[in-house]
Order: C-alpha cells, then sequence, then structure tokens
C-alpha cells in the first residue's frame, strides 16, 4: 500500500486542467460542464457500439478515460449497457453482421438520445465503404447526430464530439 | 529444403522471411500436415482462392511452419465438388478456417466433423461465395439472420449465459456462450464474424498503394505489424530489398507498437483485479508513448508509416533523444509498477492460476504468439526467423511454463523491457536521412509472395496473390487470433464467470483481425 500511495502522489494529477497551457481545452471543458448540466443533469452516460470497426477508434475511446482527458471527471461515464446510456458512441461501417445489433441497442436507448459517429469509417464508411458485408457509414443504420472524422479521431476531437451532440439538442 | 515427400517439389520465395511454395496433390496433404506436425511444425494460416479464369478450378493454399522456414502448399481443386481432406485433426485451430473458407469462397473440407457456418451469418446467401470471381453481391444480398447451432451442455442445473454481439466495456463485438453450473464454466462457445466486413474482397479492386493502407486496417491495433508483412509479401514479389534505413526504421516502429499495447494491457489487466491505480499508471505511460509517436510520426498509431518499398516516415537526431527520454522514463516506471503488481497479494491470488493452458495442450492446439510463449510454445519470428534488421539485433525471447494469467502478464513485462532495450540498440543503427526511396509502383504479373512479420499479439502473415497484369489477384492477412481464440476456450474452463474478463484481456486477441 505503502508503494502505491508514494506512486499516486509522485505523479501528481495528470489531467489537463483548464487554467494551464492549453486554452482550446479549457474552453470545450467549460461548456461540456454546462451542457450536461442543462440537458443530462450533470451526468451523461455514454454506451459504446463498435458496429464494424477495425478497433483502431476504440483505442482513442480508450484513451478519453485515461487521466489526461479524464472524462469520467468531466461528470460523463461510459455505461455497461444501452438502457441507462443518454448518447451512443458509434465506430466503424456498419457491417452487415452488426445492422440488426445496432438497430436494436439504438431502440433500446430511451429518450432523449444522441448518436456520435466517431471515425472516418463511420462518418463515410471509409476506407471499407459498402459492400455485400459493409452497409458503410453509420446513417445508413440509424440517425447519427455529430460525426467526428479521423482514422482514428483522437481523444480531444471525440470529447469535442460528444460536445457538439449536446450542443445540438438544444 | 524445410519438408521432402516424393510428390512435393518444393521451391524457394525470394522472401525476407525463410519460405518456400509448391504445388501438392489433395490426396497428400493429410499426410503431409503429419509430417510437419510430427517434426514440431505447425499450421499458420489456410484460405483458398478462385483460379477458374486460368483455367484451374480452385486452390486451396496452406502454410505452415517448422523450424527451417514456411511452407506454402498450393492444393488444386477441381471447379466441380472442390474438396480436400480435413486437416483440423492434425492442427485443430484449422477447424474455423476451414470453415470461413467454405463461407467465403465455397470449397470444403470432405469428411469434417463440423461443418457449420462460421464467417457468413446471413447477410449473403448460402448458396454463392464472395470470394469468387463471378460473386454477384446484389443478387446475394439477404436479411435473413441465420441461427447458429451452438452445442447444448445438459444436466441437472446447467443453464446458459449468451453474452454479445454488444459487450458490456468498449470492446469489439463478438458472441460467448457460456454454459455453466453455479459460478462455474462448463464450456465457452464462441460465435464471431460480428465485424466481417468484406476486407479480402476490397483488397481485389485496390491498387498495391491502397492495399498497403487497408492492411493496416485489418487489426488498428496490428497496424505496423499488418504494413510491414503486407509491404514484405509485396516486396517478396517485386524482388526489392527496402534500404537499410527503411528497415530500422520498420523495426522502431515495431517495437513501439509492441510497447504501447503491452502498456495499455497490463493497465486493463489491473483493472480487472479491481485495482484501478495500475489502469491510471499504465494509461498515463501508454498516452505519453501515443504523444511521442505524434510528435515525431504525425500519428499516434503509426498507421500509414510503412509502404511496399519503404517507410513515410523519417527520425533526427532530436527524435532520437525524445525517444532515448522516454525509454530511460518507461524503464524506471514500469519497473515501480511491476514491483507493484508482484508485491499485491490481491492482485497475485486473482492472476495466479486463472486461465491455465498447459504446454502440452497449448502445443496440441497451436497456440502462438505472446499467449503462446506464457505456454511455453517457445516460437517469435524476430528469433527464429530473424530477417533483416532483427538478424543483427539478437532478440531474446520471453517464455514461461506456467501457461495462466500470471505468465501472460509476465511475458508482457519481459517483452516490453526487451523492446526498450531494442529500440535503443535500433537507434544506434538508424542513420538520418530525408531521402525517400521511390515507393514500389507496380508488383510482376502472376506473383507470390508472403510476409510474416511478429506482432505484438503473435505473427501477422500477409499473403499477396497478383493476376496476369500484376494487379492484386487475391490477398490474404492472417491474424495469431485465428489460432488463439478457440484456445481461450479451454482457457475458461472450470474457472468462474466473473474470472472471464480478466483472462480475455490476458489474451486480448482480435475480432476484426480473424473476422475480416
Amino acid at each position: 500500500m505503502y508503494q502505491i500511495l508514494k506512486q499516486i502522489i509522485k505523479t501528481g494529477i495528470k489531467t489537463e486542467s483548464p487554467p494551464q497551457a492549453d486554452e482550446g481545452m479549457r474552453l470545450i471543458e467549460q461548456r461540456l460542464q454546462q451542457e450536461i448540466l442543462d440537458v443530462f443533469g450533470g451526468a451523461l452516460s455514454i454506451r459504446q457500439v463498435d458496429a464494424g470497426s477495425c478497433n483502431g477508434c476504440e483505442l482513442e475511446i480508450h484513451a478519453v478515460n485515461n487521466a489526461y482527458y479524464n472524462i469520467e471527471g468531466l461528470g460523463i461515464k461510459f455505461v455497461a449497457g444501452p438502457r441507462h446510456a443518454d448518447l451512443l458512441l458509434v465506430t466503424g461501417p456498419v457491417s452487415r453482421h452488426m445492422e440488426v445489433a445496432l438497430k436494436r441497442t439504438y431502440d433500446a436507448t430511451p429518450e432523449p438520445k444522441l448518436v456520435v459517429a466517431v471515425g472516418d469509417c463511420a462518418c463515410d464508411g471509409g476506407i471499407f465503404g459498402e459492400s455485400y458485408a459493409s452497409c458503410g457509414k453509420v446513417s445508413n443504420v440509424i440517425p447519427v447526430d455529430v460525426v467526428v472524422k479521423g482514422c482514428p479521431p483522437t481523444p480531444v476531437a471525440i470529447l469535442q464530439g460528444i460536445l457538439t451532440a449536446i450542443n445540438g439538442k438544444k | 529444403m524445410p519438408i521432402k515427400h516424393p510428390n512435393l517439389k518444393l521451391a524457394r520465395l525470394t522472401d525476407a522471411v525463410p519460405a518456400w511454395s509448391g504445388e501438392i496433390a489433395p490426396e497428400y496433404l493429410f499426410e503431409l500436415c503429419e509430417l510437419v506436425r510430427d517434426g514440431g511444425g505447425r499450421l499458420v494460416a489456410l484460405w483458398g482462392s478462385d483460379v477458374r479464369q486460368q483455367p484451374r478450378g480452385f486452390m486451396l493454399h496452406v502454410t505452415l511452419m517448422n523450424e527451417s522456414g514456411l511452407v506454402c502448399l498450393n492444393v488444386p481443386l477441381p471447379a466441380e465438388h472442390p474438396e480436400y481432406p480435413d486437416i483440423s485433426r492434425i492442427f485443430p485451430s484449422a477447424n474455423r478456417m476451414q470453415r470461413a473458407v467454405y463461407d467465403l469462397l465455397g470449397i470444403y473440407a470432405k469428411e469434417g466433423q463440423d461443418h457449420r457456418k462460421w464467417l457468413r451469418h446471413g447477410a449473403w446467401h448460402g448458396g454463392s461465395f464472395p470470394l469468387r470471381k463471378d460473386f454477384d453481391a446484389a443478387a446475394s444480398l439477404t436479411h435473413e439472420a441465420e441461427d447458429y447451432p451452438f452445442v447444448q451442455v445438459e444436466g441437472q442445473g446447467v443453464h446458459e449465459i449468451p453474452v454479445g454481439p454488444v459487450h458490456a466495456g468498449i470492446i469489439e463485438p463478438g458472441h460467448f456462450r457460456f454454459s455453466i453450473i453455479g459460478e462455474r464454466v462448463l464450456r465457452l462457445e464462441q460465435h464471431l464474424g460480428y465485424v466481417h466486413k468484406g476486407i479480402e474482397k476490397r483488397f481485389e479492386s485496390m491498387s498495391l498503394q491502397q492495399g498497403a493502407k487497408l492492411a493496416g486496417r485489418v487489426s488498428g491495433d496490428s497496424t505496423v505489424a499488418y504494413a510491414w508483412a503486407y509491404a514484405m509479401a509485396a516486396e517478396s514479389i517485386a524482388n526489392v530489398t527496402p534500404s537499410s534505413r527503411a528497415l530500422w526504421m520498420r523495426a522502431l516502429l515495431l517495437e513501439r507498437e509492441r510497447v504501447a499495447n503491452h502498456l495499455g494491457d497490463l493497465g486493463y489487466l489491473g483493472n480487472d483485479v479491481a485495482l484501478s491505480f495500475g489502469f491510471a499508471q499504465f494509461w498515463i505511460l501508454k498516452e505519453q508513448v501515443l504523444r511521442n509517436n505524434a510528435t515525431l510520426f504525425n500519428h499516434r498509431y503509426l498507421m500509414d508509416k510503412i509502404v511496399p518499398g519503404g517507410v513515410t516516415a523519417s527520425l533526427d537526431v532530436e527524435g532520437k533523444s525524445i525517444i532515448e527520454r522516454e525509454c530511460d522514463m518507461l524503464d524506471q516506471q514500469v519497473r515501480i509498477l511491476r514491483n507493484i503488481y508482484d508485491e499485491h497479494a490481491g492482485v497475485q491470488d486473482r492472476f495466479i492460476g486463472t486461465g491455465r493452458i498447459e504446454p502440452k495442450l497449448a502445443a496440441q492446439l497451436g497456440l502462438c504468439g505472446m499467449a503462446g510463449r506464457a505456454s511455453a510454445q517457445a516460437w517469435d519470428a524476430r528469433v527464429q526467423f530473424a530477417c533483416a534488421p532483427y538478424d543483427k539485433l539478437d532478440v531474446k525471447m520471453a517464455t514461461y511454463r506456467n501457461g495462466d494469467v500470471a505468465a501472460r502478464v509476465i511475458v508482457r513485462f519481459d517483452e516490453l523491457f526487451e523492446s526498450l532495450r531494442l529500440q535503443r540498440e535500433i537507434m544506434v543503427n538508424l542513420v538520418h536521412d530525408n531521402e525517400t526511396p521511390p515507393p514500389l509502383e507496380k508488383l510482376p504479373a502472376n506473383g507470390f509472395g508472403i510476409g510474416l512479420v511478429e506482432g505484438w499479439r503473435g505473427e501477422v502473415m500477409v499473403a499477396i496473390h497478383t493476376d496476369a497484369e500484376g494487379k492484386l489477384a487475391r490477398v490474404h492477412p492472417h491474424d495469431p487470433s485465428w489460432q488463439n481464440w478457440p484456445v481461450l476456450e479451454h482457457a475458461v474452463i472450470d474457472n468462474i464467470v466473473p474470472d472471464f474478463p480478466l483472462i480475455n484481456k490476458s489474451f486480448n486477441l482480435s475480432y476484426s483481425g480473424q473476422d475480416l
């Protein structure tokens, strides 16, 4: 226990706090807090659905949870099911084998709900496009509020996408 | 010559790794596989191609590996009733590959025990085959989801837990069917193929350069390994050798990919045993590696940095010093964290003895890569088939016998430290120049090449066949997850359900890489 506490103290706080260098980040953080308060009472719940991605976008969604971006510190958390989610974060071109599962997940998410499509494939089909096995972009299958481009998009871009989605509902 | 058989004539490929290819009639396939297995060899990959236009019917391709290198067997099959002997009795990992080859190409293993579909769920008709050249996508589309016949476990108190395809965490989709009694897992059966998005068909409409990008997106966490394997296969066909600077750079990128993934997994393995401190700490370190990647190479995961013919990345003196400082920092920090994991009774209690695969079973089932090395399967392409620049690096292979979660954690730690050492050594040899050699534009006609790269998860193979115009006729990427997914079904037997996420994470297999 001593070693753990020592390491925590030595590591310090890595979260990139608003007053520090990155002005852009600070603005995002403030607006995000406010928007969440407005729309979702300070606790936005996200259900992530990989609908066919190469797993690249998932790596960056994991990174959003690390100490630097600290999404939970903003009152946003990833939840284990759609029934208690406010927002779906969907990656990948939608494989035809995931089409039904994605629709069911969308239907199981209570209103009001938002959908953010993450990554080039989710935005326009990306390198996989549309084929016998791929439906292409997410909006071909379920309604999408916001798209976040990038292959994969950076954690900051993903945060921005979530913010924009909340903004769009007002 | 890696294997001798009176009906097999092997020719050496102009490949970076020692590889041979040869044609063999289907009736000798079984005994050849037996011969290789009895000599301690393994099955690497199995795929097929439609060569009816040549006109040669269909071709089954089986890549085997023994201590001498890779042997690519081409097995010609007739256009009508294209069948070949079931080799899953020799190499159990062939089972799913054979079923996938049927779903995609319509060639089948006769006398096979298991004829259930594998990659086809119902997006296209059972009688149509996407990888046939005359496949009509529009005519074969369906929306009929077909039931998958899971093996039923019966008895008093036995019940099933179906999980997925949408999982509870941030993870790729797949279906797991647990048959349990109380908390104890009697049987796990996987049903994958949910993220099948037609990658192999897609390659066929692409140029060599576009194909390199697609190869880098077969499994996003292994983009360097795939891009290198693809480039290696292309360079083998063209019989070109990239500059030594390009090869050193590739190795640097590959080791950085290994470090980033091992850091991430070590964090999650802590998290899965309720030590969220581990996640916080390791992901701080991983983020620092990713940020350095972005600074030095303009991409956090190093996508599209390896192209056929060379690399699109360079590193100057300042860049080297950034990596040197990063290696020093990681060396120090990971040592501290390893000590904490080692000394933490709760963590070790969950790690030790959990999800165990004995060396004997690992060998029988063909467990490979990092998970294989944790079960005494001493294979590492960087060691056995050290192609440039690994031939100058003397990689130390990490192997353990225990085969449990703890062993897979230890292998990750050892490999991480070895990758730091390798990065330092690579940088000594990596000369800086801004010269970018012209990338490989076109491939010779009717060529075949193979690339094999030891990615962080295990050996990644890419095979390229070119047509009469030198275009991509068939590209087959093979992920080590093909071999390792079925072994995970064994690893969870007799463990408790709550340990499944931990065991699963300790393997961390790719869905996209095997669903294609």
